[in-house]
């Protein structure tokens, strides 16, 4: 049912892990839906030099979760910004439907990691990144 | 690979494949045909039944071939329903039976009918006094599955029996997952109907079949032809009834060898993988399936887990919501009272005959390998514990 992209980087995800020297953290999701995913992203000059992530979660949520770091590293946060679900689930080949929540998740979690950063800097992030992990909710957006 | 699932399906074992052969060829004659030539497939079918009865302690006459465990159960579920509805419209069941029957009484409570859902302990067991409590004047049924397919926990089939005989209530048991594996008689135990599944002990998947204590009447779910006297329609899958005739004669001339072997495998695969810290097992801690081993893993998740298993050569499952399709892990790990976070790193490895020894131990390897991988990337987990302890 996994595209073969999905499963390579569910069995070798990229960017595993916490991030030494992160200035930016995001975390979207809850335990009780079965996924969390933590992003970690290091921001120089508002440009993402390097980006990991620690998820909990089925083989989609982990699979997005790589792909999307591999997506924004290098990127200016502006560019970050502009990615969408969509992307992440055609950049794996695809996601079954009853999985596109978690692309979704991976989307939120980039912009709540983004968020984090905004603030830091002392830039309001408005509703950017307020993912409230409820996934019922998220599910129905994504229809 | 290594396969650790077979409470899924089994692999059909190759003496069934034998006998089936002949009625996959040449002996391809209706058993209903008058000339000699279909003769044989009568009498394949009939041999067949006798040695399904001889597993659960039937007469032949009580078994009627059905096309999987969950026709069976729709079937007396059904039947009884609409065969009593005068009578009443009451079904007892628990809540941790398989969907064929949760389904079956879902559907059955829109048609009018009222049906109470008894809870479990925390090991899964249905207790014979909650059952008791239960019926009321206008119960009809009650349906307690022999042992569970997720957590292995055997109900105690005897003394709810005994008291659906004491009360004058029918008693079915859904012994799909249970049939062939432990002993089980149906006279002794006072069960009246009987659903069991052939692909779990050895044939193809697609044949199964119902006992009907003799004298009871239920309406009829498959209507047609005059095929299983009258009560279930549709020609006799012939090389199938035959390879469930062999599997469940291998079943029964081996029960008691296999039982002993898997326990103490399962036993060993049990205790290595409770040595991974933060796992707990699911299901009675004894009274289980021989060859079932159910845990949950903390901080992890149970399709993840699934996919890095394979990737270690293992074929396993996993009741967590990702494997189900939807967001709330199964409702057995549920009903045990499990929160959802912890069910949803549920792990079962069902342990069967093709299994050699060494496998439980090769098992149990790959599950704390992978149990560390999946730690260390999750957010859940920090130090040596889960962020909820």
């Amino acid at each position: 049912m996994y595209s073969e992209k999905v499963l390579d980087h569910f069995s070798n995800p990229r960017n595993v892990g916490e991030l030494e020297g992160a200035n930016a953290v995001g975390q979207v999701g809850n335990s009780k839906c079965g996924d969390i995913m933590k992003i970690y992203m290091k921001i120089e000059n508002d440009i993402i030099v390097d980006c990991s992530f620690k998820t909990f979660g089925c083989g989609a949520a982990v699979a997005t979760s790589s792909m999307a770091t591999e997506m924004v590293k290098g990127k200016t946060i502006e560019e970050a910004l502009t990615l969408t679900n969509k992307a992440v689930a055609e950049a794996l080949d695809g996601l079954p439907p009853e999985k596109l929540h978690c692309s979704v998740l991976a989307e939120e979690a980039i912009k709540s990691a983004i968020a984090d950063y905004m603030r830091s800097q002392g830039k309001d992030p408005g509703t950017l990144g307020l993912c409230d992990g409820n996934c019922e909710n998220c599910c129905a957006h994504n229809k | 690979m290594i396969y650790a699932d077979n409470s899924a399906t089994t692999r059909v074992k190759p003496e069934v494949l034998d006998k089936m052969m002949p009625y996959l060829t040449e002996q391809y004659g209706n058993p209903s045909s008058l000339y000699a030539f279909a003769y044989d497939a009568k009498r394949a079918v009939e041999d067949a039944r006798e040695k399904v009865a001889a597993v659960i302690g039937a007469k032949a006459r009580e078994i009627f071939f059905t096309s999987c465990g969950s026709e069976s159960d729709n079937w007396v579920l059904k039947g009884v329903a609409s065969k009593y509805k005068d009578k009443g419209n009451h079904i007892i069941t628990s809540c941790i039976e398989h969907p064929a029957i949760m389904e079956t009484c879902k559907y059955l409570e829109k048609q009018g009918c009222r049906v109470t859902y008894l809870p479990v302990d925390e090991y899964g067991v249905i207790t014979p006094e909650s059952v008791s409590n239960a019926i009321c004047e206008d119960t009809i049924l009650i349906s307690i599955m022999a042992a569970n397919n997720e957590i292995g926990t055997i109900q105690p089939i005897r003394e709810i029996g005994a008291i659906a005989k004491e009360r004058g209530v029918l008693f079915h048991t859904d012994a799909v997952q249970a049939y062939g594996h432990i002993p089980l008689d149906v006279k002794e135990m006072n069960i009246d109907f009987l659903s069991l599944s052939g692909h779990k002990i050895g044939t193809p998947k697609g044949i199964g079949a119902l006992y009907i204590r003799t004298g009871l009447r239920i309406d009829n779910l498959i209507h047609g032809g005059g095929q299983e006297r009258h009560r279930r329609a549709g020609t006799e899958n012939v090389p199938y009834i035959v390879g469930l005739g062999e599997a469940a004669r291998l079943a029964n001339e081996n029960m008691a060898e296999n039982i002993s072997r898997l326990e103490k495998m399962r036993d060993t695969l049990i205790e290595r993988v409770l040595r991974i810290p933060y796992t707990k097992l699911t299901g009675h801690p004894t009274n289980r399936l021989p060859g079932l081993c159910s845990i949950v893993i903390e901080g992890i998740e149970g399709e993840a887990l699934l996919l890095n298993m394979f990737n270690e050569g293992i074929c396993a499952s996993s009741g967590s919501a990702c494997s189900s399709g939807s967001l709330d892990p199964s409702h057995v790990l549920l009903a045990i009272g499990l929160p959802h976070h912890i069910a949803h790193g549920s792990l079962r490895l069902s342990l069967g005959e093709d299994n050699e020894p060494g496998d439980e131990i090769k098992i149990a390897e790959a599950v704390e390998k992978v149990a560390a991988r999946l730690r260390a990337m999750s957010p859940v987990w920090e130090g040596n514990k889960p962020i909820w302890d």
